[in-house]
Formats: structure tokens, C-alpha cells, sequence
């Protein structure tokens, strides 16, 4: 995020006259006046009024890239958690092998984790989930630790920046799913550092010069923090 | 249901393998531990017990009721456990189910045989009116471990409990005019006063994974232990209740250890426990 | 009830000192569980509750899902230990009556065809009570909801007025309560005035309800102010780390 100063904003908060403006994200429209709907930061770019959530479930949006994990093997299908109000559909059709009817449990089973993407949000919010990409697949080794949603974008930083960081002093893969779940690998050392720093960037998220702090953190051997 | 991804239980595994806790912790090390009473104002006696992340609250009711036929010269004492769904994605509302049933049963036995609670200091008049002693504990955040939690928000609210003699002062004058041992019990106690408590047993839960033992198990430690032990000891280093549970099992030799460490750090606790309440 | 104590004294003072229009102190804190995706813990005079909020999730079983919208499932529960006589724990007729008026009005606030099929579950633990405990129930709801980033058209707030030896009075205490002519809790939409809950048992001229109504409308928003600070206080502070 960038410098400039930070609002809080809470639901049902007057954001700007509906003339001249335009309403964005997380707001709502009432007798040609703007309103805030959630609890959040206002963001104001080019006449749109936008309200970032500071908190909340994981809203799907086609083409995310999330870590799903699996709830059910079914016939022909997948029941995914997907950290959203609710579980993801993933088709045989939407996997890399070549799935007979009934073998689904072969191949992913309750409690397998998988990097996804979101195919499909239709209108009654039913998620559809692909793995047919090259870079998704079902996941082995490492560890799965959750930050909140909304706290992704500053997890990753600009540009990549923060995971960046991360990644360069840790010397562990990492991958963000915008639904909050975050995958690890490593060795144990490094992996412990990561989750120390993750859950600094939860605590901190909304401060100024973060990522000098964790910069500074991840030069310190943990032991000695 | 939040299901933990295999991934975090094999990881977790893993790491007991070498020695380690995924919070830093040894594997006879509790989480930080912070105990407040006197809470609410309703309550005879009330007390909030922080265990790591886990939270939860004790109440302490005591009424005028009627003895048990067999003990007619005894106070009672029961305990209920509500596993609230606020504690937790996974707690629904509805009667108590086998798990918060298995807690209060549990926790009611660490007191009860203990006999901390010196229930015939608790008559009023010999088979016909007793004090009623009610120990109600609400889980409020789960992150593992309500065994201890709840067993240690018991006794804060216990140490810190009145018997209600102005509260009830109408219902007591109107024994007192039946029974005169009441009348003689009003004359020594005219009026609120802490109950009599003798020294209290310390409940210490541990569980095994991977063949590795550890005390105070948090949420993922729970998710995946095969067993779990609690072991309730007193200031003397003796065993007062104990309770195995899930489906795994334990070798004689792990079962002396969580004793041990059990011992180890009832002594702390219960150390915790007086500062709180101002023993 | 009949009984001989005087409620209200020759200058407007009541048994704890209030004025006719006069609050209890109220004190709210946000966030304070870890599980509960929203939370805030209240107290209101003697009153204290705790939310918590989980959602939206899938609502289950599966028969009570709306394809159009999301349900809210608000339970209002009393601990055994929140009163003088020791309650039963389980619900009984009055919290599930309490636990239906409550959800209706919350579900006039929530933007509920965000989320199709779901649930919203709010959870609402009186520890300690002291009359207008639904007031205070909904109003801490209000904070949890705000707290779990569920979208709000408006934090709902309630606040009750009564009458007591003649007067109209707001936010009846204990005694008030029980020994009181007539009690109106209320719970309302503060950015429109809205009524989204409204019960009323006693005796009232339309006179005095109007003035009751008046009053109770008036202290929701004294409550809305400090449902509002302290939801901000508590994200304000991640702003200011060093």
C-alpha cells in the first residue's frame, strides 16, 4: 500500500455525494449518497470511492489462484474447502489424470491440499475449481499455515516485494492463495522463520515501513528474537 | 467441519520427531496461563482462566436444595460444561454431546474426589436442606486443552465463592423457624462467607503423536494426537483422578512420565492459582 | 409487580442516581476471541455479554439454505450463573423468543443477497444480567457483525425505555425492571431511524409511548456512538504500530 494516510471506515459510514462520484468496492448507493458497507480503508482513485475490507471471508473471483483442501471425494467430483461460505466443486474433468468413475479417492482424498484456480462463480455464488494449469497440482511436503484474506495483498507487497523478501532469506518456496492459505517448504529452520514473519505482517499489517521491519527480522537468525 | 490438511499433521509429526513443538515450546512446557475472579456480579463465585488461546469462564450458583437420600447429611455439588458454538467453528448449539458430557464428568471428578469441597460443612438440617453447589463453565475461545482450562476456571471460582446468606436471607429465616439447627447455623454464620475449601488437585493433559508425549496440547496438537492422559494431583505429589482418552494407547513407562510431569507442573500451576485468588 | 419501594424520588432521581434520561455507563471492546471470525464483549450497567459471530458459511443442513440469500441464525443464550436463581442451561421459551426478534431485525441490516445458501451465526452470552439484557445482546451484535468484514447497511443498535411510578424513564435498571409500570426495548437502523425491533409489555397512554419511544430512539444513538468508537479504536491502534 502506499503512503498515503489511511481511514478507517466502518459500515454505514457517509463516503461522498453519488454526483461527482462513483461508488467502488464495499460501498452502496441510498438517496444519491455513498455509503461505506463494511468495515475497511477508503480508497479514493479517480472519482472512485473504494472500501479495501479489513476483514471478512474469502469472496471468489474467477482466475484466483487459492489452496483448496479436499472435504469429500465423490463419485465424479471433488468437494473442495476453499476457505469461502462455500465448498468448491472440482470435476475429474478438471484434473491432469485421467480419473475412472468411482477412483476419484485414488487420486485426492479428505485432507489432500491442492493449489487451484477458480473456474466458475456463478450467479447462486457455486464454485467450480480447475487444477488444469501448469502451474497447479496437488501438494506434498511442507506446511499450510492461513493469514486473513484481506491481508494478502500486504503479505505479497507491491510488485511482490514483501513475499520476495521472504523467499530470498528464508530459502523457502512459498505460494500466497488470495484465500488466505499460504503454503510452505523448506527446511524446518526456514519454515519457522516464515511463519514467525507471517504472523508479524498480520499483527502489523496496516503500519508504515513493514517491510524494513521484516527485512530487519529476517537477518536475525530467529533464535536470537 | 474444519479439516486439517494432512500436510500440517504430517509436518507437525515431523517435528515431534524432533524434538520440537510448533510454538517453541518444550514438551513439558504449558502455554502462558492467566487466571482472573470475581467476575460477575450475579454469581456466588466467577472466575476466567486463559490458557495460551484458549479462554474460558466458571460461574459458581448455590442454592438451598434437598440432600440425596444416601447422603442426607451432605451438601452436593454438580458440574455442567457448554461447549458454546461461540468457542468454535465446529461446536453446534443443542443438549451436550459426548465430548462436553465426558469434560464436566471429568472435571467434577478432580473436585469431588478430591473432596476439596468439605461437603458436610455444607448441611442445614440433616435430610432436609443441604447447600446446592452448581459449577457451570462455558468454553468461549477453543485452541485445545479444556480439560485443564476448565478444571482451573472450577477452582478460581470455587476459591473465590460465597455461600449467599443475605441473598437468601428470607428462604434461611423461614427454615430457621422449622429446623433449629438452622438457627444455630445462622448464629455462627450471620452472614456471607467464603466456602470451606481444602487444598486443591491440579489437572495436567497430555497427548501422544508420532510416539512423542507432550503436556498442554494446543488446537493442531490436539487435531493430531492419538491419545490424550489428563492426571489430577495434589499439593503432595499424589494421583486424585485420572482419564485416558481417544483411541490410541499408552506403554506403562509414558504413563510414569506424564505423572511425573504432571506433578511437575501442578506445583506450578497450583502456585499460579493461589497468587490469583490471594491465598 | 406491587411493591413498596419508591422508584423514582420528588427530584427526578432514581434508585442508582440516574436522571429520567439517563443511560447506564456502557463499555464495548471489538475483536476480543480468536476463533469467532467477529467479536466484542459489552457491558452495560450490571449487564455483561459477549458475540460471537461465525460467517457466512454454508448454512446446514442443507434444507434450511435460501438460493437467494443468506440466514441469520442469531441464539441468545443466558449462562446458568448470569442470575440471582441458577438457570437451567439450555434455551428456553423466552431466549428462543428473544433469539427470533433479534435475528429479524439483524436481518434487515445485512447485505444479505451477498451471500446465497449461507448463514450467518451470531452468538449471544449473557454472563451477567441486569434487566435489558436483549438490548444489550443486540447492540454487542451489532459490533461482531461490523468486526467480522460482514457488509452492513447499518450497526444495529437497541436500548430500551420504560415506565416507573408514573414516569417515563430510559433504560430501565434491575429493580425498575421488575417493579416497573411498563418496558419498551427497541432496537433501531441509527442512520435512518428505522424500528427493527420492538416489544412493549405494561400500560401506556399513547402519550407516554410516544415519549418512551422518543427517549429510547435518543439513547440507541448515545449507544451507537460507542458501539462506533469502539470499533474504530480497535483497528485505529493496527494503524499506529511502531
Amino acid at each position: 500500500m502506499s503512503q498515503e494516510k489511511r481511514e478507517i471506515v466502518i459500515p454505514s459510514q457517509l463516503l461522498g455525494d453519488a454526483k461527482g462520484n462513483k461508488a467502488g468496492r464495499g460501498t452502496f448507493i441510498e438517496n444519491g449518497k455513498i455509503y461505506s458497507e463494511m468495515l475497511g480503508i477508503l480508497s479514493k482513485r479517480s472519482n472512485y470511492i473504494n472500501v479495501i475490507p479489513l476483514k471478512g471471508r474469502y469472496d471468489a473471483i474467477e482466475g484466483d489462484f487459492v489452496i483448496g483442501i479436499i472435504q469429500e471425494a465423490m463419485a465424479s467430483s471433488w468437494l473442495v474447502d476453499i476457505n469461502a461460505p462455500y465448498p468448491a466443486l472440482l470435476h475429474v474433468n478438471e484434473v491432469p489424470w485421467d480419473v475412472e468413475f468411482g477412483e476419484t479417492e485414488k487420486y485426492l482424498n479428505h485432507g489432500d491440499s491442492v493449489m487451484a484456480k477458480i473456474l466458475q462463480v456463478d450467479v447462486e455464488k457455486k464454485l467450480q475449481i480447475t487444477l488444469k494449469d501448469r502451474n497447479l497440482y496437488k501438494i506434498t511436503g511442507g506446511y499450510i499455515t492461513y493469514i486473513e484474506p484481506s491481508k494478502v495483498p500486504r503479505l505479497i507487497g507491491k510488485k511482490g516485494s514483501m513475499i520476495s523478501l521472504l523467499k530470498k532469506h528464508t530459502r523457502c518456496r512459498i505460494f500466497v492463495g488470495q484465500n488466505g492459505r499460504i503454503w510452505i517448504d523448506g527446511d524446518e529452520d526456514g519454515i519457522a522463520r516464515v511463519i514467525y514473519a507471517i504472523r508479524k505482517i498480520e499483527n502489523e499489517s496496516l503500519a508504515f515501513g513493514l517491510t524494513n521491519r521484516i527485512e530487519e527480522l529476517l537477518k536475525k537468525n530467529i533464535k536470537d528474537v | 467441519m474444519t479439516i486439517t490438511p494432512s500436510i500440517k499433521r504430517d509436518y507437525l509429526s515431523k517435528l515431534a520427531g524432533q524434538g520440537k513443538r510448533a510454538d517453541g515450546r518444550t514438551f513439558n512446557e504449558f502455554r502462558k496461563i492467566e487466571i482472573e475472579t470475581g467476575l460477575f456480579s450475579k454469581a456466588e463465585g466467577s472466575a476466567r482462566v486463559k490458557i495460551g488461546k484458549t479462554q474460558v469462564v466458571a460461574g459458581i450458583k448455590i442454592l438451598i436444595g434437598t440432600p440425596y437420600p444416601d447422603t442426607p447429611n451432605s451438601g452436593v455439588m454438580t458440574t455442567a460444561v457448554e461447549l458454546i458454538p461461540m468457542a468454535s467453528p465446529d461446536f453446534e448449539a443443542g443438549p451436550p454431546r459426548e465430548k462436553a458430557i465426558e469434560l464436566a464428568r471429568v472435571v467434577d471428578r478432580g473436585i469431588r474426589e478430591s473432596k476439596i469441597i468439605e461437603v458436610d460443612k455444607l448441611c442445614l438440617e440433616p435430610g432436609e436442606a443441604i447447600w446446592m453447589i452448581f459449577i457451570d463453565i462455558h468454553i468461549l475461545d477453543f485452541d485445545g486443552n479444556l480439560f485443564d482450562a476448565s478444571s482451573l476456571a472450577a477452582l478460581a471460582a470455587l476459591h473465590n465463592a460465597v455461600i449467599p446468606i443475605e441473598r437468601l436471607r428470607p428462604d434461611l429465616e423461614k427454615l430457621q423457624d422449622k429446623f433449629p439447627s438452622v438457627k444455630k447455623y445462622l448464629e455462627e454464620h450471620p452472614t456471607d462467607y467464603t466456602i470451606p475449601l481444602k487444598e486443591p488437585p491440579i489437572s495436567c493433559t497430555s497427548v501422544k503423536y508420532n510416539n512423542v508425549i507432550m503436556i498442554d496440547p494446543s488446537l493442531d496438537e490436539e487435531d493430531i494426537a492419538e491419545s490424550r492422559l489428563t492426571v489430577a494431583t495434589d499439593k503432595n505429589g499424589d494421583i486424585r483422578a485420572m482419564q485416558k482418552g481417544l483411541n490410541g494407547s499408552f506403554t506403562v513407562e509414558e504413563i510414569k512420565n506424564i505423572i511425573k510431569a504432571s506433578i511437575d507442573n501442578g506445583i506450578k500451576i497450583r502456585e499460579n492459582l493461589y497468587k490469583s485468588v490471594g491465598k | 409487580m406491587e411493591s413498596d419501594i419508591k422508584l423514582i424520588d420528588d427530584n427526578g432521581k432514581r434508585l442508582d442516581g440516574r436522571s429520567h434520561d439517563e443511560l447506564r455507563k456502557i463499555k464495548i471492546e471489538a475483536g476480543v476471541l480468536h476463533r469467532a471470525e467477529g467479536s466484542c464483549y459489552l457491558e452495560w450497567g450490571g449487564n455483561k455479554v459477549l458475540v460471537a459471530v461465525y460467517g457466512p458459511r454454508e448454512a446446514l443442513p442443507r434444507h434450511t439454505q435460501n438460493p437467494l440469500r443468506a440466514i441469520v441464525n442469531a441464539r441468545y443464550n443466558m449462562a446458568a450463573f448470569s442470575v440471582d436463581d441458577r438457570k437451567r442451561p439450555g434455551p428456553d421459551r423466552r431466549s428462543r423468543e428473544i433469539s427470533k426478534v433479534i435475528s429479524e431485525a439483524l436481518e434487515k441490516v445485512i447485505l444479505l443477497e451477498k451471500f446465497p445458501r449461507a448463514a450467518i451465526d451470531v452468538n449471544i452470552e449473557v454472563l451477567n444480567a441486569e434487566a435489558g439484557t436483549r438490548c444489550a445482546g443486540l447492540t454487542a451484535a451489532g459490533v461482531a457483525l461490523a468486526d467480522a468484514g460482514i457488509p452492513l447497511k447499518d450497526i444495529p443498535v437497541a436500548c430500551a425505555a420504560g415506565k416507573i411510578d408514573g414516569h417515563v424513564v430510559l433504560d430501565l435498571g434491575k429493580e425498575e425492571d421488575n417493579f416497573g409500570d411498563a418496558d419498551l426495548p427497541i432496537a433501531i437502523s441509527p442512520r435512518t431511524n428505522e424500528i427493527l425491533l420492538l416489544q412493549m409489555d405494561g400500560h401506556l397512554t399513547v402519550e407516554e409511548f410516544d415519549k418512551a419511544l422518543g427517549m429510547a430512539i435518543n439513547g440507541c444513538h448515545n449507544a451507537s456512538e460507542i458501539q462506533k468508537k469502539a470499533i474504530v479504536d480497535k483497528y485505529q491502534s493496527a494503524l499506529e504500530v511502531e
